[in-house]
């Protein structure tokens, strides 16, 4: 598995860890209920198809990167800068 | 028997090889199986199940039947293919899977029992009396079982593992393949050739085609020659392409020195390969069918490709009297070439009615081989045609029943061939493997100017792909021959018709699975074992679920394939894992101090990737607990010194770090002074410990945060993600100085004294009280120097570049040995913090909150962090959680041990009566008794009751009485000296 | 049909002819008491326990597939009692105790190998960390030896004792624990349900589940509409599909876990060996693989294959413990999708939607599970009460932060358990 990292270019799977969903960027506020808290820490969408993903450049820049790719044909999509997503 | 003027072997150089223990002599380019061939040895091998005797099925890497075992010690190496191994002077091989000889095997008894031994029938019986499963049942079955065997020993070759990265990877050096290969390197493309032979060519090695008029073989040599002087393109010989995986990775496996017996200084016997494709072309070329009839798996019955390649490339005939059966024109080809060759023909056996005629054989059209007879090599067979059944002797058969593409390594990334009705047989779809084509036999073309055809379309599509021009190629001439074939899977009949010839499965296995309702190809598979032996089903899964489609009344497209999985063919564990052997698994760090550690002959432990001193033995000291009293006490009572710089140092600076720390940190951090070093508690975002530490706060926008030495990495990338993921307008960065720093505890009354030894200026209570920290000059060198204690003695931790680490710890040991201490290790380490009752990795486990280890009320209320929300949940904190508390044995017992749950003292100690666990435990010199941490059932509650500790593993039974868990100085008065 | 040795020999004198279907081929009817989605070991193994201790037998399995074809028809077949946390301990107790009943109790030869099982300490943490496990297993009735590092080397004396780069201190054995023959296990519950008259449907996949109110009514299928008064949820792999079916988001990330099969080889191998430093796991096959895996791939998958770095790294870690086996042949490599819940523990629960019950998260420890999952499972199913031995694997532990069970201690993420 390849993946593009905006600064370092294509790299080998290797370089990179995984964390998860990019829902994780989405942090509620601290009052926004038990729902929500939930939703954000524990419950998943999963999709079979494309998904919008975190990965981290550890072997690399140290970039958080926000990957989209398919999770039935590892097709990637897209990359960007968790940074440049949240701002 | 060796044919004069045939093959490509090297008659000048003759090569003495030993099988089974008889001395034999083949020609250079001859392999194992062609050179036992060439001796008149048709047996080769044994079955797995029923032992039947066996001889060579095909001449290539899915041969089922000639596995034999290489080499003797340590290095021995099984299940071998004969038709793979090429000879060398000294081989050594031996036949397998038989027991005393191949010739004589007892197991074969197997086969008598055949009729109790069908498909499934384990899956009925052995059930009873229950216990003989185990002690009876299962050995025999396991001993029974298995083919080659390992030495049992290390593997003592060397093996290897590399990257590699081009433009174009041509997967198959046949026509199409060479042809692919030649237009992309004309049009400079970096392009890397592979090819599982030891010789490029594929087919035209093993026949007798002509190319623009020439032989194939010069036609190829021709070809070579042009691509060896492209220093663009690669070529690979003995590289097997394994697997097809995501982003146009390939793993591939080159056999470097198997067919040696040569090993040139730290040269690898394999390398596994990662190959970098930006397009690749699979020019995998096509396996032949067997046909099934009754018993057809004798030695001296072969594929009629594998009769051409034994003869055209290797000259040898299998056989002095050879039969021809089959369905396709392929019959004739290899009549033609016997003849040619001088061969006799004993029949030729077309099951076709509208077969071609010759002039130079006799045709048997319409006929079909049915049965064969020769216990350890085919004597005669039997052909049923409508007049009847005649008996012709035969010491060789050659069988073809089509073709099927190597459609595998389109299918590895869940692609599913189809069926091609004209050809019988699967073709690959096209972009199952992106960045893929495939051209020639692989795509289901056989003819040799389609092949070179679609090389040259192949090359021409993925240079267009890379923006590269393709040359004008002219087409060399070749034959065009259109493929005719008529159905033919399996002989009617009785008696056993083998499909999967290495495991033992017949045409009645998959019908009897079929009739059990076994009738997914996948069930079918599973129950008879049908395609799961090292062949993975190269020669026998079409026909198997040819047979299974008729069984069941569904089409062949209907019933569909197994699934095909890498690798191609088998790889070794140790080509995989090359590099990893003994301590080559993971990186080693080494402290500053280590050289010195190590000079003093303390014990080592892991620590993470680190290597750390357990304790560090005096003379006369005979058990590591002398050594780790005896630095308690140097620590309780005048100055230690330990080197902690595996803990994980980030230094942080910007405007914001302070803002970035209150996120992060369950506690407030921007509100230190400059100059002052804080206890920080990190919580992850589901409100459990993540991890904790001190963290120093160096200057107005400059932070140190020191984290525990497992963690350092996950801490990393935990702030990194705070940020970038989460707080990105915040104004900071964060760089690991772990290995820049060698930093050092210096812990005791008497470490201020130590220190001011070597000060370039004196410190004292006043200007560097506890939690103090900042520069300092040690022997005119600028370090840092922070006050605190992970002993509750008066401490420091002293930090300098890592280049004087070395130096300064040496400094440091003799000084304090000057002043009655000396150096600690973890086993002292330990003691000194659980007679404090602080925390480790031990009781922060990662099941633990803030509320469960006492420091639920450092979650600050004046802010958010990541985990406070979470935390808060109620299963997180009240009552009935186990909390940390300390304890002291006080009955009969005085043993502790880690590990150990706790019950109430009259409890039974069962599961259900469970009351938590120690985490820790050690003696303490200091109060001369043994110390527990553990996790208790609402345990600050219980301060000053007894519970029982109960070790199962170990027999011990332990009272305790539950106290506050700083066993030591609970004031703390010591720390602040 | 009963099967014996006396069956196999009678059919082997009279040509074989005997043999009847294992299991029928029923069309599906219009209506259940019960429709289970999801013919792999957990469903089959649900429908068995509903016809044996529950008299309930108008069930139906649905299977979008074929039985068995899920992640029991690819796995290393491990089954293990030895887990040490309230939830899991008694679970995971009940289920080998099925085990080994389980050949006599289906009439099928399921080859459950009491081989026993050795996990690897390599510090003293890490002993004390295995000490607290077995004292678990014992506790709860299972079986736990601590082993020092001679005793380990008289059991194991082909691992590396001399220069592995996380020296061996010992090994906690569970000499109950062991293999199985995976696809068996699903055979041998698919034949016992559906000799007890339960449907299993095969080909028939799931589009819809009908509620109306608040209670299900059925199911939509690919082979028409089904009527049904509970439906059963237990589609490891594809649970998230299958809930949203139900306007349900589950807890659950899906990845892909690697398993390989070496070449047949004889005997070298007979226990089952886990070495933790390397994520590593290994035993024996009886017709002589050696069958092993490791972690994750550690990304979101639904492919059902995997990538090289995990296949490295296994292999790597298979060299460093027992350089005996770097001859061996990797045969065959696949990929299983697993339903990796936020702490590494299975879901087996009623839902908010009346009928409507739910099993599933089963990481990558669901083999062994099989008996014990579908036992409780027709236990909540047909009594709507949780099992004594199943109470702890509640969907709203999540919410609540009430019962996490969480043996890796690795907290939210995924895929890190």
């Amino acid at each position: 598995m390849r993946i593009t990292c905006p600064y370092c270019g294509e790299r080998d799977r290797r370089e990179f860890y995984y964390r998860g969903a990019a829902v994780d960027l989405d942090r509620p506020a601290p009052d926004a209920g038990g729902e929500a808290w939930d939703d954000f820490v524990y419950q998943r969408e999963n999709p079979a198809g494309p998904i919008r993903e975190l990965w981290f450049h550890e072997g690399g820049c140290g970039a958080w990167i926000v990957v989209t790719r398919n999770t039935v044909t590892h097709e990637m999509i897209d990359v960007q800068l968790a940074s440049e997503v949240k701002a | 028997m060796r044919v004069d003027g045939k093959g490509l072997i090297d008659r000048t150089r003759s090569i003495p090889f030993v099988f089974d223990g008889v001395s034999y002599n083949g020609y250079a380019g001859d392999t194992l199986a062609s050179a036992l061939l060439a001796n008149g040895v048709r047996l080769m091998g044994r079955s797995f199940k029923y032992h039947r005797p066996r001889g060579v099925l095909t001449a290539g890497s899915e041969e089922p039947n000639a596995l034999v075992t290489v080499g003797m010690g340590a290095g021995q190496e099984p299940n071998v293919r004969a038709t793979m191994q090429e000879i060398y002077p000294g081989l050594d091989a031996r036949s397998q899977n038989r027991w005393p000889s191949l010739n004589f095997d007892v197991m074969g008894i197997n086969d008598l029992a055949a009729p109790f031994l069908g498909a499934g029938f384990y899956y009925k019986t052995f059930m009873w009396p229950k216990s003989f499963w185990e002690k009876l049942y299962e050995p025999v079955i396991r001993r029974a079982a298995g083919l080659g065997a390992l030495s049992g020993e290390d593997n003592p070759d060397k093996y290897e593992s590399a990257y590699a990265f081009c433009d174009l990877l041509v997967i198959g050096a046949g026509p199409a393949g060479l042809m692919a290969a030649l237009v992309a390197g004309r049009a400079g493309a970096d392009v890397i050739l592979v090819d599982e032979n030891s010789r490029v060519g594929g087919r035209l090695l093993a026949e007798t085609y002509e190319i623009d008029g020439k032989p194939g073989p010069v036609w190829v040599d021709e070809v070579l020659a042009e691509l060896a002087v492209m220093d663009n393109v690669r070529i690979m010989t003995r590289t097997t392409v394994a697997g097809a995986y995501d982003q146009g990775t390939f793993a591939a496996l080159e056999r470097v020195l198997h067919h040696t017996d040569r090993r040139p200084n730290g040269a690898p016997i394999e390398t596994y390969l990662r190959i970098v494709a930006k397009r690749s072309i699979l020019a995998a070329g096509a396996l032949e069918r067997p046909i099934a009839f009754r018993d057809n798996d004798r030695p001296g019955i072969m594929t009629a490709g594998a009769v051409r390649a034994y003869l055209n490339r290797w000259g040898v005939s299998p056989g002095n009297n050879v039969t021809i059966f089959g369905n396709t024109d392929d019959i004739h080809r290899t009549a033609r070439d016997l003849l040619d060759a001088g061969v006799h023909i004993a029949a030729v056996i077309d099951s076709r009615h509208d077969a071609p005629l010759s002039d130079d054989y006799e045709v048997l059209r319409g006929a079909q081989v049915c049965g064969s007879s020769g216990r350890k090599g085919l004597e005669s067979i039997t052909v049923r045609r409508p007049s009847g059944e005649d008996r012709i002797h035969t010491d060789c058969l050659a069988m073809t029943g089509g073709w099927n593409p190597s459609v595998h390594l389109t299918c590895h990334m869940n692609g599913r061939p189809v069926w091609k009705r004209d050809i019988e047989a699967f073709v690959p779809i096209s972009g199952a493997v992106p960045g893929m084509v495939t051209a020639g036999a692989c795509s289901g073309s056989f003819s040799t100017a389609a092949c070179l055809r679609q090389g040259v379309e192949a090359a021409e599509a993925a240079l267009g792909d890379l923006s590269l021009k393709a040359p004008k190629t002219a087409m060399p001439q070749a034959e065009d021959t259109p493929y005719e074939i008529s159905q033919l899977w399996a002989v009617p009949g009785k008696g056993r018709a083998w499909l999967d010839f290495q495991n033992d499965v017949t045409v009645k296995d998959i019908k009897q699975a079929a009739t059990e309702n076994f009738r997914s190809v996948e069930h079918m598979k599973r129950y008879t074992t049908q395609g799961m032996a090292t062949d993975q089903g190269k020669n026998s899964n079409v026909t198997a679920l040819a047979i299974l489609a008729d069984a069941t009344g569904r089409g062949i497209s209907e019933t569909g394939t197994t699934t095909f999985r890498p690798p191609y063919s088998p790889i070794a564990i140790a080509a995989l894992g090359a590099g990893a052997e003994g301590k080559g698994f993971k990186p080693q760090r080494f402290a500053t101090s280590h050289k010195a550690t190590v000079a003093r002959q303390a014990p080592l432990i892991e620590a993470g990737l680190w290597y750390r001193p357990s304790y560090f033995p005096e003379k006369a000291e005979t058990t590591w607990r002398q050594s780790c009293d005896r630095e308690v006490n140097m620590v309780r009572q005048a100055v230690g010194v330990c080197d902690v710089s595996t803990l994980g140092k980030i230094d942080i600076q910007g405007p914001d770090a302070g803002a970035i720390l209150d996120f992060v940190y369950a506690n407030m951090f921007s509100t230190l002074k400059v100059g002052r070093t804080r206890y920080g508690l990190m919580l992850r975002e589901d409100g459990f410990v993540m991890d904790d530490g001190t963290t120093a706060r160096l200057g107005e926008t400059h932070y140190l945060m020191t984290t525990t030495t497992a963690a350092a990495g996950d801490v990393m990338k935990h702030l990194e993600f705070a940020h970038q993921g989460l707080r990105p307008d915040l104004d900071v960065s964060f760089t690991s100085v772990t290995e820049q720093w060698a930093q050092f505890a210096v812990a005791g009354p008497k470490s201020r004294e130590l220190l001011n030894d070597l000060l370039d200026s004196a410190i004292d209570d006043e200007s560097w009280p506890f939690m103090a920290c900042g520069p300092i000059s040690v022997l005119g060198v600028q370090g840092r120097l922070f006050r605190i204690s992970f002993s509750g003695e008066h401490a420091y931790e002293i930090a300098v570049p890592a280049r004087y680490g070395a130096s300064l710890f040496d400094i440091l040991t003799e000084r304090a040995q000057a002043l009655g201490g000396g150096l600690y290790g973890m086993e002292a380490l330990n003691v000194l913090r659980i007679e404090k009752g602080f925390i480790t990795h031990s009781e922060i486990h990662g099941r633990t909150t803030a509320y469960d280890i006492g420091m639920g009320r450092m979650v600050s209320q004046k802010k958010d962090c990541i985990g406070k929300t979470m935390s808060e949940r109620p299963g997180l904190e009240g009552s009935g959680r186990e909390r940390l508390v300390g304890l002291k044995p006080i009955g009969e017992s005085r043993e502790l041990l880690a590990g150990a749950h706790l019950y109430n003292e009259e409890a039974e100690p069962v599961r259900i009566n469970d009351q938590g666990y120690l985490t820790s435990v050690c003696y303490s010199p200091t109060l001369e008794t043994m110390l527990g941490l553990g996790f208790l059932a609402d345990g600050p509650d219980r301060y000053g009751a007894i519970v029982k500790m109960v070790d199962h593993l170990r027999g011990v039974t332990t009272l305790c009485e539950v106290v506050n868990p700083v066993f030591f100085d609970p004031e703390g008065g010591r720390v602040r000296g | 049909m009963r099967f014996s040795g006396l069956r196999v020999l009678k059919e082997g004198l009279t040509g074989n002819k005997g043999w009847a279907p294992h299991w029928r081929e029923p069309e599906p009817k219009s209506e259940y008491d019960i429709v289970i989605i999801g013919g792999g070991g957990h469903g089959l193994s649900t429908a068995y326990y509903l016809a044996k201790e529950h008299g309930l037998t108008n069930i139906a399995v649905l299977e979008k597939g074929y039985i068995g074809g899920g992640n029991i028809g690819r796995n290393t077949t491990i089954v293990r009692a030895n887990y040490f946390l309230q939830g899991n301990s008694e679970f995971y107790s009940h289920s080998l105790k099925l085990w080994e009943g389980l050949e006599e109790d289906l009439n099928y030869n399921v080859m459950h190998s009491q081989r026993g099982i050795i996990n690897l300490f390599h510090s003293d943490g890490q002993r004390d960390a295995a000490a607290r496990r077995g004292n678990m297993m014992i506790s709860q009735g299972d079986d736990a030896i601590l082993l020092n590092r001679d005793e380990l080397r008289r059991m194991l004396p082909y691992l590396n004792f001399d220069d592995l780069r996380f020296p061996l201190y010992g090994g906690l054995y569970h000499p109950r624990g062991g293999t199985a023959r995976h696809d068996a296990v699903a055979w041998g519950y698919a034949r016992g349900a559906d000799q007890r008259g339960v449907d299993l449907i095969q080909n028939c996949e799931v589009a819809g589940i009908d509620i109306e109110n608040g209670v299900v009514r059925g199911v939509q299928t690919s082979r028409g509409p089904i009527r049904a008064k509970k439906v059963a949820m237990v589609a490891a792999g594809r649970s998230g599909q299958v809930a949203a079916m139900a306007g349900m988001r589950l807890p659950i990330e899906s990845h892909v876990l690697q398993a390989f099969v070496t070449e047949g080889l004889k005997p070298c191998l007979d226990h089952v060996v886990t070495f933790g430093m390397g994520h590593f796991y290994i035993s024996q096959s009886d017709k002589g693989g050696l069958v092993f895996g490791g972690d994750l791939d550690f990304y979101a998958s639904y492919a059902a294959r995997g990538n090289l770095p995990t296949v490295e790294s296994v292999m790597e870690a298979g060299m460093t413990l027992m350089p005996m086996i770097g001859k061996a042949r990797v045969l065959r490599s696949w990929g299983g999708i697993m339903d990796m819940t936020p702490d590494g523990s299975p879901i087996i629960d009623r839902t908010d939607i009346e009928g409507l019950y739910m099993n599933c998260g089963w990481n990558y420890g669901g083999f062994k599970a099989v008996p014990g999952s579908g036992n409780v499972f027709a236990h909540l199913i047909a009594t709507d009460r949780y099992h004594e031995n199943a109470t702890g694997f509640r969907l709203d532990r999540f919410r609540t932060g009430n019962g996490i069970i969480d043996e890796e201690g690795k907290g939210s993420q995924h895929n890190l358990h």
